[in-house]
């Protein structure tokens, strides 16, 4: 839970007094990267990584503020893409009716938002490890649609040569370009899950999180805003998913698929559920290790294909060692330095 | 069994239904079609092919199932490393016959090896974690990660076939009418013997846990692990031996069902995946942590493949899957599943 910081009245400059100094650094940092990274570590690394950590956001709001695991963002997120590529322009033109960007990417995140809304309408009425199973069986259950329907999915094959439209006449798969669009779109969506975060609506799902029954008895509708909860989420995965069909050019159903279900759920977890950063993180090492893996295993002696080897046993070591993610990591070191500061206290506890 | 005389009394109209849908089925299945019926759903034969293939996976289903289903009514354990271990318990069943070329010699060995992985896996990792239940599910989620790369670094992409012994291959006669020749004579349907040694075999098995479930000491404890965990640990009962055996218990059940699903389908990476979806499915479906759920929900799934395969190719998931969203929204608990 974020702190509630007072208030000042006077100033809206405040605001930006409150930011932390690594917050600056931070930003100035991403801001100036294209000055001296790769265009290939740009776009495979960075933009790959905000995209990645946008669906794995929409989990951390669902995981971190409701206390529900989804395993359905990836699926909502894949669904936006499929809009995007059915509606507006691919490399199918019999089943894209190219409609105009204003017009279709608006009613992908509307169809995606519908989708995920209805998706947990159905997982609420159940609770805890049981969300896991229903949205994992629901997941699937998309992924052996889309592969089997060629009406509207085109089947096995998906959607090839979906890009982004032309703003400002920039090319928007240019590594520069897309850099900079999956950055602000990944701290927009940063700044609405933190802001989401300590509205009244946000302090009562994280209420509902804590305590469903003493919220009901409050008067809360639990129900509410748990669905509504899954309907900001979805709207976050929806414009990942956008960004990842157009960095990919391509939607398929493995964009999808069971490994990548769960991949978002990895990286939300290794990265860190309680708070907002820690899915970026999360994708940060994914992405890095996914490009790198082959490099390194071949270094110590291994084949390069064991990558979900390396993520696998990661991922059960944070989860064994540390399950609030690197975060946690992160938080319990700066506690220990806390205490070992104290002097009231007398050094360590 | 006074729950099912008072069945009739209680839902009227339902049970109504339910007798009726019996009725058409049994007698879909029994009696010759006429022409006109022929003409709307296709030859009889296929129907009937649907129908039994769709209980013989349901069979397959169930024995992949019920461990899910046991582990998690007692341990509250979601274990998404099952379909893994169907897929290991089949890929080591597939190295058995072909190591030895005894069939039935792969079904103890895999059920030794697979539920010693089980009882480890319970012994070293879920107990260590008791109570939290999602980092539990997470950790099975890691496992199955590993165990999916570790399986197709060691067997590769490509597919396996079990090898179905002699006297078990080659078709039988059933006794159902497939077809009526011109001159009068009942044509009989023959399907695949192994699929209804199978079908056998599902039978048998639910009917020994239903036993040793209803009938044993053991049976007894873990029906009251089911209802209350922490009375039953407080009674004096050693419950993690009650953990290790049910744990051990579901895992080789699983490895088991891969020789069978390795028989008469095939082995190849995903499979795992798929399995662990219809375990879901079938428990979702079925009720959580109930064996004659669990029967039934992978009953009405297979059901529901086949026929949708058969009829409606392209659509035979999403079957499944409003089959699923349906009972969720109607009854979340599952069909057999106790409200909690």
């Amino acid at each position: 839970m974020a702190d509630v910081l007072p208030r000042s009245e006077p100033g809206r400059l405040i605001v930006l007094e409150r930011i932390p100094p690594a917050a600056w650094v931070l930003g100035v940092l991403l801001l100036a990267m294209p000055a001296f990274a790769s265009n290939f570590v740009l776009y495979q690394i960075f933009g790959w990584s905000f995209i990645l950590g946008m669906i794995a956001l929409s989990l951390m709001v669902l995981a971190g503020y409701g206390g529900m695991v989804s395993l359905i963002q990836m699926t909502v997120a894949a669904l936006a893409g499929y809009v995007v590529a059915i509606l507006g322009t691919s490399g199918v033109p019999q089943i894209s009716l190219g409609w105009p960007w204003w017009l279709h990417i608006p009613l992908a995140i509307v169809i995606a938002m519908l989708f995920g809304t209805l998706v947990g309408a159905l997982a609420v009425r159940t609770e805890g490890i049981y969300t896991i199973m229903i949205t994992l069986a629901i997941a699937a259950a998309f992924f052996y649609f889309t592969r089997q329907n060629y009406g509207i999915f085109n089947g096995y094959t998906g959607f090839n040569n979906v890009i982004p439209p032309r703003w400002f006449d920039i090319d928007w798969r240019q590594s520069v370009p897309f850099y900079y669009l999956t950055l602000a779109c990944a701290t927009l969506s940063y700044l609405a899950v933190v802001w989401i975060g300590r509205t009244p609506f946000g302090l009562a799902l994280q209420g509902v999180r804590d305590n469903p029954r003493r919220m009901s008895a409050l008067g809360f509708s639990v129900t509410a805003h748990r669905i509504l909860a899954y309907t900001f989420a979805s709207v976050i995965a929806a414009f990942g998913g956008i960004l990842l069909v157009w960095q990919n050019a391509q939607v398929v159903p493995g964009t999808a698929g069971i490994p990548q279900v769960i991949d978002i759920l990895v990286i939300a977890v290794v990265g860190g559920l309680r708070r907002p950063i820690g899915p970026f993180i999360g994708a940060f090492i994914y992405a890095i290790l996914s490009v790198f893996s082959s490099d390194i295993l071949h270094a110590i002696g291994m084949s390069g294909e064991r990558f979900k080897l390396v993520v696998g046993l990661g991922f059960l070591a944070v989860v064994g060692f540390s399950p609030d993610g690197v975060l946690g990591l992160w938080d319990r070191y700066q506690a220990r330095r806390e205490t070992n500061r104290d002097a009231l206290l007398g050094g360590r506890r | 069994m006074g729950t099912l005389q008072n069945l009739g009394a209680r839902h009227p109209i339902g049970t109504l239904v339910v007798l009726v849908l019996v009725v058409a089925l049994a007698w879909l299945i029994f009696a010759p079609w006429p022409p006109g019926l022929e003409q709307a759903l296709g030859r009889k034969r296929i129907f009937l092919n649907a129908i039994l293939s769709g209980i013989t996976l349901g069979a397959l289903y169930f024995l992949v199932a019920s461990g899910f289903t046991l582990v998690f009514g007692l341990m509250r354990n979601v274990n998404l490393a099952h379909g893994s271990l169907y897929l290991l318990g089949g890929y080591i069943g597939y190295g058995v016959v072909d190591a030895t070329g005894y069939w039935l010699l792969a079904f103890p060995v895999v059920f030794v090896v697979v539920g010693a992985l089980g009882l480890l896996l319970q012994h070293q990792v879920f107990r260590r974690m008791e109570g939290e239940e999602l980092r539990q599910t997470l950790v099975t989620i890691g496992i199955s990660i590993v165990l999916a790369d570790l399986m197709l670094w060691y067997w590769g992409g490509q597919s396996y076939q079990v090898q179905s012994p002699q006297w078990l291959s080659g078709p039988t006669t059933l006794p159902f009418v497939s077809a009526v020749r011109s001159d009068g004579q009942a044509v009989y349907l023959s399907y695949p013997l192994i699929r209804i040694a199978i079908l056998f075999a599902a039978i048998v098995i639910g009917l020994g846990m239903w036993f040793v479930l209803n009938r044993s000491r053991l049976g007894m404890l873990i029906r009251a692990g089911v209802d209350d965990r922490d009375i039953l640990a407080a009674s004096g009962v050693r419950i993690q031996y009650v953990f290790l055996a049910v744990f051990a218990f579901g895992a080789g059940l699983a490895g088991i069902a891969g020789i069978i699903g390795g028989t008469f389908q095939s082995l190849s990476p995903g499979e795992d995946t798929r399995f662990l979806l219809a375990s879901l499915v079938v428990v979702i479906v079925g009720g959580m942590g109930s064996i004659p759920g669990a029967a039934l929900g992978a009953v009405i799934i297979g059901l529901a493949e086949q026929i949708g395969l058969v009829y409606a190719p392209t659509y035979s998931v999403v079957f499944t899957f409003l089959i699923m969203a349906v009972v969720l929204a109607f009854r979340p608990q599952g069909l057999l599943g106790a409200r909690r």
